[in-house]
């Protein structure tokens, strides 16, 4: 299996396809570390020549004053406490919460790529990794060995892990190394809030907790990687069902772009929120941020993603092991 | 024949959308020997071959490589089995040897010294790290060939290896192919349209059309029956005359007579036309067309 592993993976490596991804990463990272760059700047323009220690001062004592207030609901209170401990914090560490460290720019840029940029991404490295050996007819080579079938779908299903491990890996690193040149390298233990709930129109703050920020992106990192196993999964099996490269990646790129767009409009259409395409954003459940239809939680999103994509694992295997090749 | 056949295909049918396309094919094969698939475009030799490499299911019917049932036993039978299907088509963007060393990590039980053993054999030295890409038709199709040869099988299914080739490499094809045969004692089956290249190559053929063998014969049986001797001759309607007395003549064109082929008679004919005073100008074998063989075999009935 090692060596079947291995062939596929030399495959791509000659393919190229991974050094383009690697590129493309390495041409937006610094684009976004300018776009973050100039924001913060205005931000520090507007605030004119005021400290940032005094805006947080200011903070601190309006969140004081509301707590001592007492007409405020218990569960409302205790958000704001810890609020309060989150800015203590950062004064008492002289931590700017909006001068973003390196590991900061990181998390924003993975929160605003889970949904549509590393999809594409792994979409172009999967298209066609199975779909090129049938227009290619090496098929007719590969599966005409002392090797089952199935063993070699699984290798070049391994080989996808891979390089969506890797993927993944790459733009935590380049994201982190490019941006720490301009924001500097600290900041991971800057504390964040995490563990919002929506109920109806409501953001519940009951399970709200302070994470460091590390924690916080190894979760992120780990809900990207899992959102981009599920598209691959599926991708993959269109890559098994379809023998044009180009049809597969219409039919993804399709679902991504409308996933992206549904999930802008369908808060009154419920059903759709068993598509896997507008359950994508699972970081935003992480940072609280509301959903695009009622009803919808991380466990929710996750379980949907689960379903569809061990429905396409399947659907590819199944085919793949007794398809007639013609 | 008492050993095991290399190859046993016996009854095998395939139904594509409701169509059947192979009606009841079978064949054998003994080590050693090249076999000939002999039809026109559509009669289902590709079909056939894909079946029994395993791409396609068979409807019905068994298929044995080294005695191992190619459905049941799928991993066993492929070992004994080395083969091109339609075109040689490797990975491009991988050199020659990649694309070897690719296929030898496939089977655990072909040792990394066998590389150089194909490629020697087929020639291919010289060339063998550039890209596939760049590599001419012919060399892809040896390529194929070292493919095919690395786990020294016992079967060798080349699916009209000649296609494409210019008459240096049909010749150089040919030859290899025989010498494998010979050998390394591998059997071989080829397709083929054409009658001429499947003459030279082969000991036995199946000629196949619409699906079903008409008949499986040796080369040189079928050709006994179907050679035909061209004759032209001054003048001639007395050549005519003399040869009606000793054979079957009929009237060819271009001012040609035509008769069986009959080694031992040949020159007997020849010397009553020489007598009789009947210049002889030209004396030639023909091989029938495949049209005239599948006229001969069907009894009639015509290929479409
Ligand atoms: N996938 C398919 N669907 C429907 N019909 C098919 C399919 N594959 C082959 N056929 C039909 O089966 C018949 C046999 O085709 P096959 O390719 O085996 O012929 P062949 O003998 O290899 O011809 P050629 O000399 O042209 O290569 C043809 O009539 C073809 O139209
Ligand atoms: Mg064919």
């Amino acid at each position: 299996m090692i060596n079947l592993v291995r062939n596929e993976m030399l495959k791509l490596l000659r393919k190229k396809r991974l050094y383009v991804i690697i590129l493309i990463i390495a041409f937006l990272v610094p684009l976004f570390t300018y776009a973050q760059f100039k924001e913060i700047q205005d931000q520090r323009e507007k605030m004119g020549n005021q400290d940032w220690r005094t805006t947080l001062q200011q903070e601190i004592t309006d969140t004081q004053n509301r707590l001592s207030s007492s007409r405020i609901q218990d569960e409302w209170r205790k958000f704001l406490k810890i609020r309060l401990s989150q800015q203590q914090y950062y004064l008492e560490n002289d931590i700017d919460p909006r001068a973003p460290g390196a590991p900061t720019f990181m998390r924003i840029f993975v929160e605003n790529s889970i949904d549509l940029l590393l999809p594409l991404l792994v979409m172009v490295i999967v298209a066609d990794l199975v779909s090129s050996e049938s227009s290619g007819g090496t098929i007719k080579l590969l599966l005409t060995r002392p090797v089952k079938r199935w063993r070699i779908l699984l290798s070049k299903y391994l080989a996808m892990l891979l390089s969506i491990s890797f993927i993944v890996l790459s733009v935590a690193v380049l994201s982190y190394g490019i941006s720490g040149v301009v924001f500097g390298y600290g900041g991971w233990n800057m504390p964040l809030l995490t563990g919002f709930t929506v109920s109806g129109d409501e953001l519940l703050t009951e399970n709200v907790h302070i994470v460091p920020q590390w924690q916080y992106i190894l979760m992120e990192f780990g809900l990207v990687w899992y959102v981009c196993m599920i598209v691959g999964t599926l991708t993959f099996m269109l890559s098994v069902l379809l023998r044009s490269t180009a049809a597969v990646m219409g039919i993804m790129l399709a679902s991504l772009i409308a996933g992206a767009i549904l999930a802008n409009m369908v808060s009154s259409w419920e059903s759709a929120k068993y598509f896997f395409m507008v359950n994508l954003n699972l970081t935003n459940y992480v940072s609280g941020m509301a959903t695009p239809i009622e009803g919808m939680s991380l466990g929710f999103s996750m379980s949907v993603l689960a379903v569809w994509g061990i429905a396409g694992f399947i659907i590819a295997f199944v085919t793949f092991s007794k398809r007639d090749i013609y | 024949m008492s050993q095991i056949p290399a190859l046993e295909v016996e009854n095998l049918t395939k139904k594509i959308k409701g169509k059947q396309i192979i009606k009841g094919v079978s064949f054998t094969l003994v080590p050693g020997e090249v076999f000939g698939f002999l039809g026109p475009n559509g009669a289902g030799k590709t079909t056939t071959i894909r079946m029994i490499v395993g791409l396609i299911s068979p409807t019905s019917g068994t298929i044995k490589i080294g005695g191992k049932n190619v459905r049941t036993e799928f991993t066993e039978a492929m070992r004994h089995l080395g083969c091109i299907v339609e075109n040689p088509e490797l990975y491009p963007y991988l050199t020659g040897w990649e694309n070897l060393v690719h296929f030898q990590k496939m089977d655990s039980s072909i040792p990394k010294t066998r590389l150089n053993e194909v490629i020697e054999l087929v020639g291919l030295q010289n060339r063998i790290h550039d890209r596939v890409s760049t590599y001419s038709l012919g060399m892809r199709q040896r390529l194929g060939i070292a493919q095919a040869l690395l786990g020294k099988p016992k079967v060798l299914i080349l699916d009209e290896p000649t296609n494409g080739l210019d008459p240096a490499g049909i010749r150089e094809m040919r030859e290899f192919i025989r010498q494998l045969a010979r050998e390394e004692n591998l059997s071989v089956l080829v397709s083929s349209h054409l009658l001429s290249e499947i003459q030279l190559m082969c000991d036995r053929v199946a000629i196949i059309s619409k699906g079903a063998v008409l008949r499986t014969d040796s080369v040189d049986n079928l050709l006994a029956e179907q050679e035909r001797v061209i004759w032209r001759a001054e003048p001639l309607s007395l050549a005519k005359e003399i040869l009606s007395l000793e054979t079957e003549v009929t009237e060819g064109p271009d001012d040609t007579l035509i008769t069986l082929y009959n080694e031992p008679l040949l020159p007997d004919w020849n010397e009553k036309l020489v007598n009789a005073g009947v210049k002889v100008k030209e004396m030639r074998t023909q091989l029938p067309s495949l049209e005239d063989l599948f006229l001969e075999v069907t009894g009639g009935e015509s290929i479409d």
